[in-house]
């Protein structure tokens, strides 16, 4: 079994395309349900809404690629409103109902044969993303990267080292504003109304407004992670939104520690490590007969129940996850 | 409290408003009659309606409150007195009727604009901030702070004096309520009474002139409750008008200086601790006619004779059955 080949390929995913994805859609959600207490299940439906706005607008409507990647922040805020504008005043769990609903009629209708000749239809829309490539500063083919000495590292083309050096970039970006906001009073009034809205609004604040504001901001952050998702594939499709996304990016969050400002982070980048690991790892055993009880093409089920095992674990053992507060869980379970 | 507001506190306590002599003065010679009218009134309440499906569970004709005082809202359970404080701070919408506060009108106003109006209630739940600290529960009671908009938020140098000024307020209110030894705790780690004070501080921060409090008594150890009972009459004496709801005829008497009494939604009766405490229908609709009241000899022997009667009756027609 070759370890290095293993640490590396899990390396290159941990820190690949896909985690900044998941890395941006869960600090959204961390603004929504972290900080608010907003329960959004359907945060795919922004990514969607990102990641066609850039594809229609330079396919469809032949739009630059860096004014659509703008305007995602104003279609993503648009439908923060349609989602939030009549749901919010109700109880949580009609966000919830409605978001998810949502996000699923949003893949549908891109997905409708009807509209094909505006979102692709089930086939999606490829190569809008040429505008990006062009000011790639990289060149040539793949290289690898490793530490100092060793030959552990990851290994990337030119391409996909300019879409991580702009998608970590723009990660390090949201940290910044989300960590600029929730240690502010506006953050305050936020992490208030998480615990008791009724409470908030007894003090004389608008609790309704403060609310779509959140779901609003951690929507667009969402939607940014879509633009990044759709630019590195150079390929947008509505089935590669599914519902399932917007889980994964939850166990980001509760892996890294929800309300953490670096929590949805840590926890997308160790979530794809550690898939990574296990399949690569199974795989090799296989080949090197090492494992004898199955066969290369029952690793990927093995692989999610032992990653699910994993998740398990550190839900009994460390319910506030990585780097969450024990004392706040502790709290919220008596209460 | 600084020495100006020491002084001014003291000048309350001899003459002005806030004095026990011009309350007694204000509430001598009133009709101990529901809905009478006050000298001066901060709160205005007309024909307030609010019905659960067939159940009218308040209705209220007419009723005032007098500014500067502490009004205490009696009941038994399910009288409405909870329902009607939360259509005054707008938490709940009334099927009909209006109130004026302090000259404005209210009905209809959204609860977070009533707080803002001066008009700040807490709840008969406690609803402490479990995860927040001490110290930052009491901070967001604070109005009008530059950095709760979202926008101002992003640079602290716009919110930053502003934020020290209403840290060191809340000290204060932490200290005057003992609470400055937890301030950096979890709100949830506080006992229950802890709870109740703190409300009460975060209330404060909001700076109003009337306080609405839903059971402050409730749920707290009798140790804490002599010290609560003097938190209220603090927030008199500080020029506030206090309105609370209880349960509790001994604290009721002890504190408030006028006191209303609801049953089944209406307003059945109004008038110092005194006049409440001797109204024979107070009695009756607050401890129920005759059911809490203890039996006579004559009563006992009559009731066991009714039930000695059933029972035999009961038996004889079992024995025909057989």
């Amino acid at each position: 079994m070759d370890w290095t080949f293993i640490v590396n390929t899990s390396l290159t995913t941990a820190f690949g395309p896909q985690a900044v994805v998941f890395a941006l859609a869960a600090i959204g959600l961390n603004v929504h349900f972290g900080y608010t207490g907003l329960v959004n299940f359907g945060q795919v439906g922004f990514l969607a809404v990102g990641a066609y706005t850039v594809a229609m607008g330079v396919d469809t409507f032949g739009l630059s690629f860096w004014l659509c990647a703008f305007l995602t922040i104003f279609t993503a805020s648009v439908l923060a409103l349609l989602l939030g504008a009549p749901t919010l005043r109700l109880r949580a769990d009609y966000l919830a109902i409605v978001t998810i609903a949502a996000s699923e009629i949003i893949r549908l209708v891109l997905r409708a044969a009807r509209f094909r000749e505006t979102t692709g239809g089930a086939a999606g829309i490829q190569n809008f993303a040429g505008d990006f490539f062009d000011v790639n500063p990289f060149s040539g083919g793949r290289k690898a990267l490793t530490f100092p000495g060793t030959d552990v590292g990851v290994t990337y083309s030119a391409n996909q080292y300019w879409v991580l050096l702009v998608g970590w970039g723009l990660v390090a970006l949201a940290c910044l504003f989300v960590y600029l906001l929730v240690r502010s009073p506006w953050g305050r009034v936020l992490k208030a109304i998480r615990e008791d809205e009724d409470a908030v609004r007894s003090l004389g604040k608008n609790v309704y407004v403060y609310k779509l504001q959140s779901l609003a901001i951690g929507g667009v952050i969402g939607a940014v992670g879509g633009v990044v998702l759709a630019v590195s594939r150079q390929s947008v499709t509505p089935d590669s939104m599914g519902t399932l996304l917007t889980f994964f990016a939850y166990v980001a969050l509760v892996l890294g520690g929800a309300a953490r400002v670096l929590g949805p982070v840590l926890g997308s980048i160790v979530f794809f490590f550690l898939s990574a690991f296990v399949d690569v790892a199974l795989r090799e055993a296989i080949e090197a007969d090492v494992i004898t009880f199955l066969v290369a093409n029952e690793v990927g089920i093995v692989r999610n129940i032992l990653v699910g095992l994993g998740l398990m674990v550190l839900m009994i053992y460390r319910p506030q996850g990585l780097i969450g507060d024990k004392k706040e869980v502790a709290v919220s379970v008596r209460r | 409290m600084s020495d100006a507001d020491r002084t001014a506190t003291a000048d309350l306590t001899t003459s002005g408003p806030g004095t026990s002599v011009a309350r007694d003065a204000a509430f001598a010679g009133l009709a101990p009659v529901p809905g009478v009218a006050k000298p001066d009134p901060i709160l205005v309440v007309d024909e307030v309606r609010r019905s659960f499906g067939g159940l009218a569970a308040v209705d209220v004709e007419h009723l005032e409150v007098q500014r500067g005082a502490i009004t205490a809202l009696i009941g038994p359970n399910g009288a409405g007195k909870t329902t009607f404080f939360n259509l005054l701070t707008g938490f709940d919408t009334p099927n009909a009727g209006r109130w004026q506060f302090d000259g404005r009108g209210m009905s209809g106003v959204a609860a977070h604009e009533v707080a803002r109006h001066g008009m700040v209630r807490t709840f008969q739940l406690t609803k402490s901030l479990a995860r927040l600290t001490v110290l930052d529960n009491v901070m967001l009671g604070a109005t009008g702070q530059r950095g709760e908009r979202l926008l101002t938020s992003l640079l602290r140098p716009l919110w930053k004096a502003q934020e020290d000024d209403i840290r060191a307020r809340a000290e204060d209110l932490l200290v005057r309520f003992k609470l400055d030894h937890m301030r950096d705790e979890v709100a949830g780690s506080l006992s229950g009474g802890q709870r109740k004070l703190l409300e009460m501080a975060r209330a404060l921060m909001v700076r109003p002139t009337m306080v609405m409090l839903d059971e402050p008594m409730a749920g707290v150890n009798p140790a804490l409750t002599q010290s609560l009972l003097g938190h209220v009459k603090q927030l008199r004496e500080d020029g506030m008008t206090v309105m609370f709801v209880e349960h509790d005829m001994d604290v009721v008497h002890d504190i408030s200086d006028w006191v209303i009494v609801m049953a089944e939604g209406r307003v059945i009766a109004e008038g110092s601790p005194d006049q409440i405490s001797s109204n024979d229908a107070v009695i009756d609709a607050y401890l129920g006619a005759h059911h809490d009241a203890p039996l006579t000899v004559d009563e006992t022997e009559q009731r066991l004779a009714e039930n000695e009667a059933a029972i035999e009756s009961e038996i004889e027609e079992r024995q025909d059955d057989g």
